[in-house]
């Protein structure tokens, strides 16, 4: 079954056309990662996907379901933001975020299984605002597993975070794909670590210009080039 | 004669509704302290002091028109607010001072300031009726039953709105429902600390109690605890010293604030 069928997805700015005619399927079970520069349009896609902005054509659909017909679409889904913000001091422990998270009546045993999952649950009441940036991250990831979602999205969540903590995530992501069966879908700037994550591979830039098996964008030289000199570009842009 | 204070049925009405509203206040105010909206409870009692003069001035009970007045200016500011993008900050000093000036010129309209005006602006927790008192602990319980209920949805929209509208959270009518019961609530307190005091009750205890570095409901607990106490305190003392209650019950929240922040200076809040 399809977890996920985007079909002519269009969003426009005033000026600029942040994406184009974007059609793809994410199959149950994938681990699809979004590679594509600053600005393609991967916030733009997920935006659309989560509901935050509905000023797009074409169609959204999750396990079959227009996200503009349905509500039921939420539940299905846990999102990880980019940068989780939130104020400084706000008087919140690790569990209570998580619990955040839950749609049903308070189940503690749940988030303290969910919690030691993460290798967080010595964690539980420290206040959010003293964590490290690798523990914040599975905090979040916490936060958006203890539903029991379907899919697992995640914003590029990897800004700011040591590489011990970058290396444990990667295998907390592989276990949930590999062994709970969860549907990934991950944007990243990082092209080795979707190389070794990822089974899919969505590359954006306003248009999408691959869409495929890993396997296949990784053998083909001619597009990893492509790909790199786009970053390239817009790297040197931003300078 | 410490004791005696207590047998009085003025008294008697004057602790229940302070403590009711302590709760109320310190609850409210926790969630629009962590939502970057500490003076907005200021701004709805300034905005309310019109519709108390209305009232006054039109021989309605005042406190009805406050409430219309404070409910309303809420909602449409908040409305402005997001349609003109005017910062949180700014739309409150608008709200502020629209409501001070029409209740000025109310007031000069129905010929100069009268001692009921004082009352309002100053809190009169000590003249408080027995209908009063049926009324805010009626209004008390209703608003604690709906966050008791909305609970998870409210905390979750206060702490990241965006990815509560991720998880199919309504935030847009949550935010309502807060700033409605935020002016429920401003207008209920006004009889305890008056209009010009009304930000202390719902800034005061929810700053310091989220200087104990617990959790949520830890959090709550301390700030209603702290509320409650400065309240009782602030209405005996007041009482036996002939002082104004209004001022008493702030100067002690602040003292309070004060002894948490020596705590914490000497490093006795130690992080768990």
């Amino acid at each position: 079954m399809n977890a996920v069928e985007i079909s002519n997805l269009t969003v426009k700015y005033p000026d600029v056309k942040a994406l184009d005619d974007v059609s793809f399927v994410v199959k149950e079970g994938d681990f699809l990662g979004i590679i594509g520069p600053n600005g393609a349009g991967k916030s733009t896609l997920f935006d659309a996907m989560l509901g935050l902005n509905t000023a797009y054509s074409g169609t959204i659909k999750f396990f079959g379901q227009d996200i503009r017909q349905s509500k039921k679409y939420h539940k299905e889904i846990g999102y990880v933001p980019q940068k989780p913000e939130f104020e400084k001091n706000f008087p919140a422990t690790v569990s209570d975020v998580v619990r955040m998270g839950l749609r049903t009546e308070s189940d503690e045993n749940k988030i303290d299984e969910i919690l030691q999952q993460l290798w967080i649950h010595e964690l539980r009441n420290r206040r959010i605002g003293e964590l490290s940036g690798g523990q914040l991250q599975r905090v979040f990831i916490a936060k958006a597993l203890v539903n029991n979602p379907k899919i697992l999205i995640l914003d590029e969540p990897v800004t700011g975070v040591d590489q011990q903590s970058i290396e444990l995530f990667f295998s907390i992501l592989r276990e949930l794909n590999s062994k709970h069966g969860i549907t990934i879908i991950w944007s990243s700037h990082d092209l080795d670590a979707v190389n070794r994550l990822a089974n899919h591979v969505a590359c954006l830039n306003r248009t999408l210009f691959f869409h495929g098996e890993s396997e296949k964008f990784f053998s083909d030289d001619e597009l990893v080039k492509q790909y790199s000199e786009a970053s390239m570009q817009e790297h040197m842009h931003h300078h | 004669m410490s004791f005696e204070i207590l047998t009085y049925g003025f008294m008697h009405r004057a602790l229940i509704a302070g403590v009711a509203i302590a709760i109320l206040c310190s609850v409210i105010g926790l969630f629009l302290v962590l939502r970057r909206y500490s003076l907005f409870g200021d701004a709805l009692a300034h905005s309310s002091f019109g519709g108390i003069a209305l009232g006054l001035f039109a021989g309605v009970y005042p406190l009805w028109t406050a409430y219309a007045v404070s409910i309303l200016s809420a909602l449409i500011i908040t409305k402005i607010k997001d349609k003109y993008n005017i910062s949180g900050d700014a739309s409150i000093a608008v709200l502020l001072s629209a409501g001070i000036a029409a209740g000025l010129v109310i007031i000069s309209f129905s010929g100069g300031f009268s001692i009921d005006i004082f009352s309002f602006l100053f809190g009169s927790i000590l003249l408080v009726s027995v209908n009063d008192t049926v009324l805010i602990l009626a209004l008390t319980g209703a608003i604690l039953i709906v966050i008791l209920l909305l609970y998870r949805q409210i905390l979750y929209s206060t702490f990241n709105e965006e990815q509560a509208k991720v998880s199919g959270i309504p935030v847009e009518k949550i935010n309502y429902l807060i700033i409605f019961m935020a002016g429920l609530t401003v207008v209920t307190s006004i009889q305890l600390v008056g209009v010009l005091l009304i930000s202390a009750l719902f800034v005061i205890p929810n700053v310091t109690a989220i200087m104990y570095g617990r959790g949520f409901r830890q959090t709550a607990i301390i700030s209603i605890s702290f509320s409650v106490f400065s309240v009782l305190t602030g209405i005996l003392i007041s009482y036996i010293f002939d002082i104004t209650p209004a001022g008493t019950i702030v100067l002690f929240s602040i003292g309070l604030l004060a002894a948490t922040m020596g705590i914490r200076s000497l490093g006795l809040l130690s992080k768990k």
